[in-house]
């Protein structure tokens, strides 16, 4: 394989058979270069998961191959596991014991030394901020806490390859900024980072590469602006007193862009690659039919406009899920991947 | 290729290996007892059930209950209440991997480079020392409440052993129900239609005499019944009657290592194939 890569995969297939069969990844494939950021993006239940905890050897694939720094995740999955890190949404930090007893656990089951594994615990509790929490259960720790404690305890190995199950879902904007500066500077680093995310925002700020999924295949990728420049350059929003207005509107202004206007509820959306001239002709046109308008702006497309162009619906972000608490049932994950 | 000091397990020899395999099940073991100990009110309660147990059957049916050869009845009752106490502590195996596996604990053990075995084992092994510890508490009621060890205290301890051993194989048995449970409160529910029947139709609590033919075959050959019979020879020798089945603490012996056997190869398959 080509050993610019920290992590590729072929084919990769899953199914899952919980009571209906789900096809969780359908002939999956990635590669993503030493020392890079990539995000992988989609809708809950588009496999993104599936994938990581595939690439993390938690799953063995149904169908396909994949390499960790050369490494198969099946065949070697024990030198694998040595490569890699895995923080997640779910938090997987024990909260009856304290923050420094969950670095030290991960790092002795990761066959460090006793002596090397308290020096680590310091270490990494230091880097983390959470020192002064250090000796208290991390059930008392805030969520933002809990993620970070979570990534501290899998840096124990300070592992080239880290895998980030959606660091950030359910956190304030407070505690997202702190561990998107703490990615950055691993990164900064030189570990690779596969992360996934519903987060568009999350993706443009930490990825170099983006991989779209939708239903267990990839529908897309390339940098962030490689994907929006897919779209045009502009988006023009123009929005209106009501739903009708906004139909009729969408009539009108067809044929002054390739791509049909795309209509929300009274918002209209154009993408266009002039926008200063179209949003003027935009203004003409419906002045002349006498429709009024509410508000006119002009925007940068974002990855969420990326996506609606790609899949046709937005992601489908569900703000409070119930992962506040790190938590979820395995009924939970079956919805999830059935969906 | 790893740019890490961790140990490359698959360079190792056989017996290197195995004592990292040790090593893992000793942290994971450490592990629980430690996460157990930040509840103190789960201890309490749960060392509060058997006592309640002693005290109910020694107050309430003892007079009730005759015991062969006119031996006390409490001696005859707490060799009983040690096995189904030290049985049903294969609860907490249950309930234990289940939340462990909710929690996402479970995760991140498999993508760690320990050894496989190490979750289950050191489960195991945490339930065990519990079992020790209520044992310890248990022995205090009982001597409270008028037992004594006619057999001596040597014989008190191996009868001990002997149950600690079997109650450490059936833990097995309840770490599939974990590893397959939905969630820990289905696991507890799932675990109780086989505990009870197997602890009560056993001799523990009456002699197996009063039941009808077909229950008491049962209750004489099932692996409770047979621990049962063998702490109770142990521990009392034949002040409260023979034992209703030849050499229990043999068959006892027989059970364990089939259900040891039997039970962690399921349950080591169950846990590779959750998902």
């Amino acid at each position: 394989m080509n050993s610019d890569l920290a992590i590729s995969a072929r084919g990769l297939v899953k199914v899952f058979n919980r009571g209906q069969t789900v096809r969780a990844l359908d002939g999956f494939d990635l590669e993503v270069k030493k020392g890079t950021v990539t995000g992988l993006l989609g809708p809950n239940g588009s496999g993104k998961t599936t994938a990581v905890r595939i690439l993390s050897t938690i799953l063995s694939p149904d169908e396909g191959t994949a390499e960790i720094m050369g490494l198969d995740v099946v065949r070697q999955s024990d030198a694998v596991r040595r490569t890699i890190g895995l923080a997640g949404q779910y938090a997987t930090v024990d909260e009856n014991l304290t923050g420094r007893e969950n670095i030290r656990m991960v790092a002795q089951l990761t066959h460090l030394t006793k002596a090397a594994a308290r020096t680590k615990a310091d270490e990494l509790l230091e880097r983390f901020k959470l020192t002064e929490a250090g000796d208290r259960p991390a059930k008392t720790y805030s969520g933002g806490m809990r993620r970070r404690l979570d990534l501290a305890a899998s840096l124990v190995a300070e592992p080239p390859v880290l895998f980030l199950d959606e660091p950030t879902t359910g956190l304030d904007p407070q505690s997202r900024n702190d561990l998107w500066e703490i990615i950055e500077e691993l990164v900064a680093g030189g570990t690779t980072v596969l992360l996934t995310t519903q987060y568009l925002e999350e993706a443009d700020r930490l990825a170099q590469d983006i991989v779209v999924m939708e239903k267990g295949r990839v529908i897309a990728k390339g940098t962030p602006a490689e994907l929006k420049a897919q779209l045009g350059t502009t988006v023009i929003e123009v929005s209106f007193a009501s739903h009708e207005l906004a139909e009729r509107a969408s009539l009108l202004l067809a044929n002054l862009t390739p791509k049909a206007p795309i209509r929300e509820g009274s918002l209209l959306e154009l993408t266009v690659e002039n926008g200063p001239k179209i949003a003027a002709e935009v203004l003409r046109t419906l002045d002349g039919a006498q429709v009024e308008l509410l508000g006119l702006a002009l925007r940068e497309p974002s990855l969420d406009d990326v996506f609606l162009s790609l899949t046709g619906h937005r992601t489908e972000i569900k703000p409070e899920q119930d992962t506040a608490k790190g938590r979820r049932t395995r009924k939970a994950k079956t919805e999830e991947a059935a969906q | 290729m790893t740019t890490n000091n961790v140990v490359a397990m698959e360079k190792l020899s056989a017996v290197e290996r195995g004592l990292w395999v040790f090593r893992d099940m000793r942290v994971v073991t450490w592990r629980n007892l430690t996460a157990s100990l930040r509840i103190p009110e789960a201890i309490f309660f749960s060392s509060l059930q058997p006592i309640m147990f002693v005290l109910l059957f020694r107050y309430v049916f003892a007079g009730s209950i005759n015991v062969p050869n006119g031996g006390n009845y409490v001696n005859f009752l707490m060799p009983g209440i040690f096995v189904q106490t030290v049985c049903f502590g294969a609860v907490a195996t249950a309930i234990g991997l289940s939340e462990d596996l909710a929690k996402g604990l479970i995760e991140r053990f498999r993508a760690l480079p320990m050894a496989r075995s190490a979750v289950l084992a050191g489960r195991t092994t945490a339930d065990l020392v519990r079992n020790v510890f209520v044992l310890f508490i248990l022995t205090a009621v009982g001597l409270a409440v008028g037992f004594r060890m006619v057999n001596g205290v040597g014989n008190f301890l191996l009868g001990c052993i002997v149950m600690i051993i079997f109650a450490y194989t059936l833990s097995w048995g309840f770490a599939i129900i974990g590893l397959r449970a939905p969630n820990a409160e289905t696991a507890q529910l799932m675990s109780f239609p086989i505990l009870f029947p197997i602890t009560f139709a056993s001799g523990a609590f009456a002699p197996v005499s009063g039941m009808p033919g077909w229950l008491q075959w049962f209750a004489i050959h099932q692996p409770v019944g047979v621990v049962v019979a063998a702490t109770r020879q142990l521990m009392c020798g034949d002040s409260v009657g023979p034992s209703p089945i030849g050499n229990p603490v043999f068959w006892t012996l027989i059970w364990s290592a089939i259900m040891l056997l039997g039970f962690s190869w399921l349950a080591v398959r169950s846990y590779r194939k959750v998902d």
